[in-house]
């Protein structure tokens, strides 16, 4: 598509969107967003990129293969449930920590955002792939 | 460990059936004899047990809590099978590195064959029975693929796929019976429920597992009606028609016979079935077999007749009948593992299997000749071969048990005569001139060491007496005598009536052959197996034909519908449709959002344009979300949203090159889709109603509250329920929706590549 008003604003929403996305992840575990809907924004982000730019552009952009996004998420989820195996606690506990953030006090964070993220990774991944192979069609 | 060896014996065999290719691409089918070491140096070992301890049985849990361990028996029984496995097994392979040349299929064949090897012994030497099945599988398997060895041949095929689908069949009753044997019984160690015979044969479950255990070990010993396959699997190569098709495989339903009887027999319907059995097949398969002209069918049929005798004198459970199955079923591996070897020389040397053409053929195959003409006597139960001592037994425990069973064995023996006569003397006797030429050494010393064992343990049974008495012993008849001569008895003289009637009977063997041949029927049980077999075939390829009919939204009916019926069928049948009794109080909101809804999906269907029903489809799922929204589930109603449009964006995709689909369908095609698409969504209303006014179980969210923030940390949970409570169901859906993508992918980049 080439409508230039298309063009100029996925310009100023993209980066939005996508730190939209991140906030959802991080914010999840307390206040509504999570990793799933955050990787649903920012598969929606891309997805507009893909179709105002193009599937190709948008490839180019992201730099990486859905596909190697799909993995690296399923990846990332079971290196967080490894996390619990090698503490001789069973698959998938969720191990937590204080992050002290000095001035800003103590952040609380645990294998189960590291399991969001991954969920985050391949909920794009799967998103991606399947709009990038629609729109080259 | 003795029960450590024994297993580690077994396991010998499958390392060498896996290390037996590379060997012979190494070193060449000349060499490939040497595999034979393996077998011999197993028939060594278990010669050694024999000549030591009784039994020895010990355990290696493999799965506990199903009952399942590596359990191992080297009792009588067990010895005795499996000297007669790895013994006819190091015969059978030196054999075949001269019957197949420089066959570059040799590697292969050899692999197999040892594969079979290995799990027939584990067959005879498991004392646990879900151990026993699976060996009892695999040798099922490897039949399969020996019988198909020439794969590229399409009668050889389906004979393989005959035999496996006859045994398999039985192999699965097998495995039903014996998992209502080890819950009648409180186990599955043989040893165990021997010591239980009483109770379990009171059990209600006993004659159920009794008739599963039968039928497994009628079809793998190939006794009537499902005998049919025995013959057909002759186009294997000889050496596996005399290994697996007479020597070894099929006497694993005798031996499960021998071995289960003391626990299953005793009663009327193991005399009557296993005896019935045994006589029905004994005298169809010899009475077939007079009819044969092709050498190696020949053979079959009598091995199909030679096992009915077996299992009918194991049927009449006396302690004499059961000595002499022991007894013969030690000298037919013998005498027949021979036949069916000299058939493969003879055939190999002539050049053809026909048993009219055959002749004169001692002069070019002396050593062949000799071989064959010893295991024909033991098979013509000829004193002093062992065979003939097996003959004058089952005579004699005929004789013990009434005067129908005598007349039904010495019917079988005539039978015997006959067939060891066309085989073993027909082809070598007269004069005429044939371009034939001997075997390999390697060949007739085959045939020579197993028809001149027949001849040695009959001259000298006291060399076998220990391991075949101490075999019939378990089999529940101790105390049995062998000797080679019986006296001067009924036995003796119906034994010499045998011979001199079949000598008579091969006098006429034209005509017999012509008659026999005339009355066998055309449309037996085999015509049975190819109806249920073609008709399985056609009803399958009827229903994925109609279930598989390449139009997407034929599909989507079949499997909504299907759904419908699966989800309202019990919802009918059991449930009974409640309705809530406090009605819902709407609030003016909701009945707007309702209202939207449905404007929204009435302009869907009505739509013309498919952006625009495609933008009403997304109308519809933000209006359902805006429902979430008012009861207080932001996360979801987010969801939903963010769902609803990427759907919307993926329909555009995906639609954007379709034609107009509103011209497409008729009128008729729309009103049933109609219908399909309100039964769908009924269901789910009344579902739904149904759902909320039920409470089976206190709800576990109350848990998850409790814990969310305590536990896990979290404050919002759904969130900790997605990434923590239920990690693992996310990890699932997480894979999921993983595989889905590359379907996609899959699907849209082969759809590309077509022309």
């Amino acid at each position: 598509m080439t409508s230039l008003i298309l063009q100029v604003a996925v310009r100023v929403l993209m980066p939005l969107l996508l730190m939209f996305s991140v906030f959802l992840l991080v914010r999840g575990h307390n206040l509504p967003g999570g990793g799933f809907s955050g990787g649903l924004v920012a598969a929606s982000a891309w997805a507009l990129f893909a179709i105002v730019y193009g599937a190709g552009a948008a490839r180019r952009a992201l730099r990486v293969d859905p596909l190697t996004l799909i993995a690296a998420g399923l990846g990332t989820i079971l290196a967080s449930g490894a996390v619990g195996l090698v503490s001789g606690r069973p698959f998938l506990t969720g191990l937590w920590g204080a992050l002290d953030l000095g001035a800003y006090g103590a952040w609380m964070v645990g294998t189960p955002l590291l399991f969001d993220f991954g969920v985050y990774l391949s909920v794009i991944g799967v998103v991606l792939t399947i709009i990038f192979v629609l729109e080259e069609e | 460990m003795p029960a450590l060896m024994l297993a580690a014996s077994i396991l010998a065999g499958f390392v060498a059936a896996g290390a037996a290719p590379a060997f012979v691409r190494r070193f060449g089918p000349r060499a490939a004899a040497w595999t034979a070491l393996v077998p011999a140096a197993l028939a060594l070992y278990y010669l050694s047990l024999a000549c030591s301890e009784p039994a020895v049985a010990r355990v290696l849990p493999w799965a506990p809590s199903l009952g399942l361990h590596l359990s191992f028996t080297a009792d009588g029984l067990g010895l005795l099978f499996a000297l007669i496995v790895s013994g006819v097994g190091a015969v059978v392979a030196v054999y075949s590195s001269g019957y197949f040349g420089g066959d570059p299929r040799l590697g292969r064949f050899y692999g197999w064959l040892l594969v079979f090897m290995a799990a027939m012994l584990g067959v005879v030497l498991s004392d646990n029975l879900l151990l026993l099945y699976v060996f009892w599988e695999i040798t099922s398997v490897s039949s399969y693929i020996l019988i198909g060895f020439d794969h590229e041949e399409a009668n050889a095929r389906a004979a393989a796929l005959e035999a496996l689908v006859v045994t398999v069949a039985g192999g699965l009753c097998l495995l039903g019976g014996v998992v209502l044997l080890g819950t009648a019984g409180g186990s599955f160690e043989i040893s165990t429920l021997l010591a239980r015979r009483e109770g379990i044969q009171a059990h209600p479950l006993f004659l159920p597992a009794l008739v599963l255990v039968l039928v497994g070990a009628f079809t793998k010993s190939a006794q009537f009606p499902f005998h049919f396959w025995l013959p057909s699997a002759m186009v294997a190569p000889a050496p596996v028609s005399a290994y697996l098709h007479s020597a070894a495989m099929v006497k694993a339903g005798i031996y499960l016979l021998l071995r289960l009887g003391p626990l299953l027999g005793g009663n009327a319907v193991w005399t009557w079935g296993v005896g019935g059995a045994g006589l029905v097949t004994l005298l169809l398969g010899a009475f077939m077999a007079l009819g044969q002209t092709d050498l190696k069918r020949l053979l079959a049929y009598s091995t199909v007749s030679a096992l009915g005798m077996m299992t009918l004198l194991i049927g009449l459970g006396t302690p004499a009948s059961l000595g002499a199955a022991v007894v013969f079923v030690t000298a037919h591996a013998l005498y027949k593992g021979a036949l069916f070897l000299a058939a493969g020389s003879v055939d190999h040397g002539a050049g053809t299997r026909d048993v009219r053409v055959l002749g004169g053929l001692f002069a070019p195959m002396p050593r062949t000749a000799l071989g064959t003409g010893a295991a024909a006597l033991s098979m013509a139960g000829v004193l002093p071969f062992l065979g003939g001592i097996g003959k004058e037994m089952a005579y004699e425990a005929g004789l013990g048990y009434g005067l129908g069973v005598a007349a039904a064995a010495v019917a079988g023996g005539l039978g015997f005569f006959f067939v060891a006569a066309v085989a073993g003397y027909g082809p070598f006797r007269g004069r005429a001139p044939a371009a034939a030429h001997e075997v390999p050494r390697r060949m007739w010393a085959g045939v020579w060491t197993l028809a001149g064992c027949g001849l040695l343990l009959g001259l000298r049974p006291g060399a076998a007496a220990g391991l075949l008495g101490a075999a019939a012993a378990a089999a529940g008849a101790p105390g049995m005598q062998l000797k080679l001569w019986h006296g001067f008895g009924p036995a003796l003289g119906l034994s010499l009536a045998t011979l001199a009637a079949g000598a008579g009977l091969y006098a006429l063997r034209a005509r017999v052959r012509e008659s026999a041949a005339r009355l066998t029927w055309r449309r037996g049980p085999e015509a049975a197996y190819e109806a249920l077999l073609g008709g399985t075939l056609a009803a399958a390829a009827g229903l994925t034909r109609g279930l598989q009919s390449g139009r997407l939204r034929n599909y989507l009916v079949i499997i909504v519908l299907t759904l419908v019926g699966l989800a309202a069928t019990p919802l009918l049948l059991f449930q009974g449709v409640h309705w809530p009794e406090t009605p819902y109080d709407l609030r003016f909101g909701e009945m707007g959002i309702a209202a939207v809804i449905l404007m929204a999906a009435g302009l869907a269907v009505r739509s013309r344009s498919l952006l625009g029903a495609i933008a009403a489809m997304g109308a519809v799922g933000y209006a359902v979300a805006t429902i979430y929204l008012r009861y207080g589930a932001p996360d979801l109603a987010m969801t939903q949203f963010l769902i609803e449009s990427l759907t919307v964006l993926l329909f555009v995709l995906a639609f954007y090159r379709l034609p107009n689909f509103a011209t497409l369908s008729s009128r008729r095609a729309r009103v049933r889709d109609g219908a399909v698409a309100l039964l769908a969504g009924g269901l789910v209303t009344v579902l739904v109603l149904v759902a909320t006014g039920l409470q089976l179980h206190h709800p576990i969210s109350d848990y998850f509250v409790r814990t969310a923030v305590g536990e896990a940390h979290g404050r919002n949970i759904v969130n900790v329920i997605l990434v923590d409570f239920r990690g693992l169901d996310t990890l699932g859906e997480a894979t999921v929706l993983g595989i889905a993508a590359i379907g996609v992918l899959a699907l849209i980049k082969l759809k590309r590549k077509e022309p």
